[in-house]
């Protein structure tokens, strides 16, 4: 079949187990969102039965058999429909999220992409000296950098150069007087507040990809088709870039997918230091105070946008390798 | 090249052929499989040739002297509190104290247990379900095989961290082994993959089909024949999920989620960041449990530096190419 639509194929069939999966996770667990909000009441005192009737009746107890339920939720994603939040109650979750969406979508989509071809190029260099220091200096500190704890690096960041230096500001997506619009100084006002979350999954990503890449690397330098390149009188640059890099490029891109689910983790560690307003400082909330229907919804959407992402890295990667089209 | 001096060893059965070179008589016996012991201190010199693993193991022993240890070398328990609030670093608390009173040092010292402890049970649960899913995958062919395919390729590109969040929420107030269980959950799919497309290489050498003809079930093949041969990758694999199962640990523990009275380096950075350290300057506080993490998390990826030379001995210590 056509590698597109065969990816697209496979991109439907696991964002459907990825929803089915979200379906059944509250079910398998012990309880329902009712009885834990009756547990936290019990705490204070007995609950009467028409306190209980009412939480029952505000938070939905499933009813009919599972088959319904299940349809009933289809349509609802479908519709973008996951009802209303308990926290911040008028409001949808759906409006909540997509507010959320693109502060997270942006900042770490962009900080992914630089830290991809950064720690890229640095492993090519790496694994080409390979035993000199500019091998040593990043595989070494790359695999420091990437054992730090997300929520660390942010914290340290935040101490030295927010509230110790005052280059940046600490918190927040914005300043508080600022309300979001497309002007410049908008813009340049995020841009300030982006800075050090930023930063911070630069400075945690990269190993990752300066370790794989030079792995990579090392692999195919030692192909015969390199020494026959090398052998043939070719400049030292067009065979590291053009014969060596080319290929060991390939591994690096299938983990992109794999990585970025960990990036992903750690953005929502980074963002919950710094108050940013994205997905996972949401999701943050929804945790701790048991917005159970916000929760799920921001699972599915950051889920979504993992698998979207990793469709995206595939077509490219087709384009790449023509042995993967077949 | 380091790979003359130092020629691959195979780590299983040694071929039969080998037998042939043993005509005089001052060679030495040829024996059967290598022995076990053999192996193992043949894999642990190899890895400690190289220089990046060797620094990885001592960092490994000192965490776990200092975990196991713990009572007798810090200075005061790790929930004694009623010292002053907020000190900053003096001669009776080198790392100063909590804004709850309790004594800094000895928290660290304390944390290394949750971190070693999660990370050698989770680590090894996780390789153990990756081992027994990873070879029978590779090993079977058919439609059952692509379902296992499917169902890893799920999990592997689920996000971990949200996954386990919102599993958490749901299981409220699990402490310890909670977290045990969300970390296991979402790790094994990695290791699994990893090994499955080595078994699938394996299965097809002679050796295992000379097992096949002889009658041998396909239990015994995969655990007794592909096994031995995949040491290294196990043992990569045991060392990469630990690595992941500390960090995953101290991400939610450091969000307050699981017990937040149990005294981990992500507790601490829990109650650290809630009680603002941040305004009241103590940079030790935030840095020592941070940088313990990152330690102990940099000594598993060092020590896997070595262990990959053990299968790729291109990969082993040496310069140029």
């Amino acid at each position: 079949m056509w590698y597109p639509l065969r990816k697209l194929g496979l991109l439907l069939l696991t964002a459907w187990a990825a929803i089915t999966l979200n379906f059944l996770l509250p079910r398998l667990m012990p309880g329902t969102p009712a009885d834990a909000a009756i547990a936290k009441l019990a705490q204070n005192g007995p609950v009467d039965p028409a306190t209980r009737a009412a939480i029952e009746a505000q938070l939905g107890v499933p009813t009919g058999d599972v088959w319904s339920q299940y349809v009933q939720y289809l349509g609802n994603v479908s519709r973008l429909d996951f009802g209303v939040s308990y926290t911040f109650f008028p409001q949808s979750v759906s409006s909540l999220v997509l507010n959320a969406l693109p502060w997270t979508l942006v900042m770490v989509g962009l900080v992914t992409i630089v830290a991809f071809v950064l720690g890229t190029l640095l492993g090519v260099l790496a694994a080409w000296k390979r035993g000199t220091w500019l091998d040593t200096l990043p595989t070494l500190g790359g695999t420091f950098t990437s054992a730090f704890p997300y929520f660390w690096t942010a914290l340290l960041l935040v101490f030295f150069l927010g509230y110790t230096l005052k280059w940046f500001p600490t918190s927040g997506a914005y300043g508080l007087e600022a309300t979001p619009n497309l002007s410049l100084a908008f813009i340049g006002d995020a841009l300030g507040h982006a800075w050090l979350p930023a930063v911070t999954i630069l400075v945690t990503s990269v190993g990752g990809w300066i370790l794989g890449m030079r792995n990579n690397m090392i692999n195919t330098l030692g192909d015969d088709y390199v020494t026959f390149a090398e052998a043939n009188g070719l400049r030292t640059h067009t065979v590291a870039i053009k014969y060596a890099a080319r290929n060991a490029i390939l591994p690096n891109l299938t983990g992109f997918g794999l990585a970025l689910g960990g990036v992903v983790g750690g953005s929502l560690l980074v963002e919950q230091v710094f108050n940013y307003p994205g997905v996972g400082y949401l999701l943050f909330n929804a945790v701790t105070n048991q917005d159970f229907p916000l929760m799920q919804a921001l699972f599915l959407m950051i889920t979504i946008s993992i698998l979207l992402a990793n469709f995206l890295v595939d077509i490219l990667y087709g384009l790449l390798d023509p042995r993967t089209r077949r | 090249m380091t790979a003359l001096v130092n020629p691959p060893e195979p780590t299983g059965s040694t071929p039969p052929h080998q037998a042939a070179r043993g005509a005089g008589p001052v060679l030495p016996k040829q024996h059967g499989p290598a022995s076990p012991l053999r192996v193992l201190t043949r894999g642990a010199s190899t890895i400690w040739s190289n220089k990046k693993a060797r620094i990885g193991v001592v960092l490994l022993l000192a965490f776990v002297a200092l975990a196991i240890f713990a009572p007798l070398i810090a200075p005061y328990g790790a929930g004694e509190n009623g010292f002053g609030r907020n000190q900053s670093p003096s001669g009776s608390h080198w790392f100063g104290t909590t804004a709850a009173g309790e004594d800094v040092l000895s928290q660290v010292i304390f944390g290394a247990r949750i971190s070693v402890l999660v990370g050698f049970i989770a680590g090894f649960l996780s390789t153990l379900i990756a081992v027994v899913v990873g070879l029978s995958w590779g090993y079977i062919r058919g439609p059952l095989a692509d379902v296992i395919n499917f169902i890893v390729n799920l999990v592997l590109v689920i996000p971990g961290l949200p996954l386990m969040i919102v599993i958490a929420a749901y299981l409220q107030n699990g402490g310890m082994t909670m977290i045990i269980f969300v970390v296991v959950l979402t790790g094994w799919a990695y290791g699994a993959r990893v090994l499955r497309s080595q078994t699938q290489s394996i299965r097809g050498r002679d050796f295992i089909t000379a097992a096949q003809f002889a009658g041998d079930g396909a239990a015994r093949i995969v655990f007794h024949e592909i096994l031995p041969n995949m040491t290294s990758l196990i043992t990569g694999s045991f060392f990469g999920a630990a690595t992941s199962a500390v960090l995953a640990e101290s991400g939610l523990s450091f969000l307050g989620i699981g017990d937040t009275t149990t005294v981990s380096w992500g507790s601490m950075l829990f109650w650290a960041s809630n009680s603002n350290a941040l305004l009241t300057g103590q940079w030790v506080l935030l840095f020592a449990p941070g940088l313990c993490i990152a330690l102990i998390a940099t000594s598993l990826t060092l020590i896997n530096f070595g262990v990959d030379g053990l299968s790729n001995p291109r990969l082993r210590e040496g310069t140029g190419r």
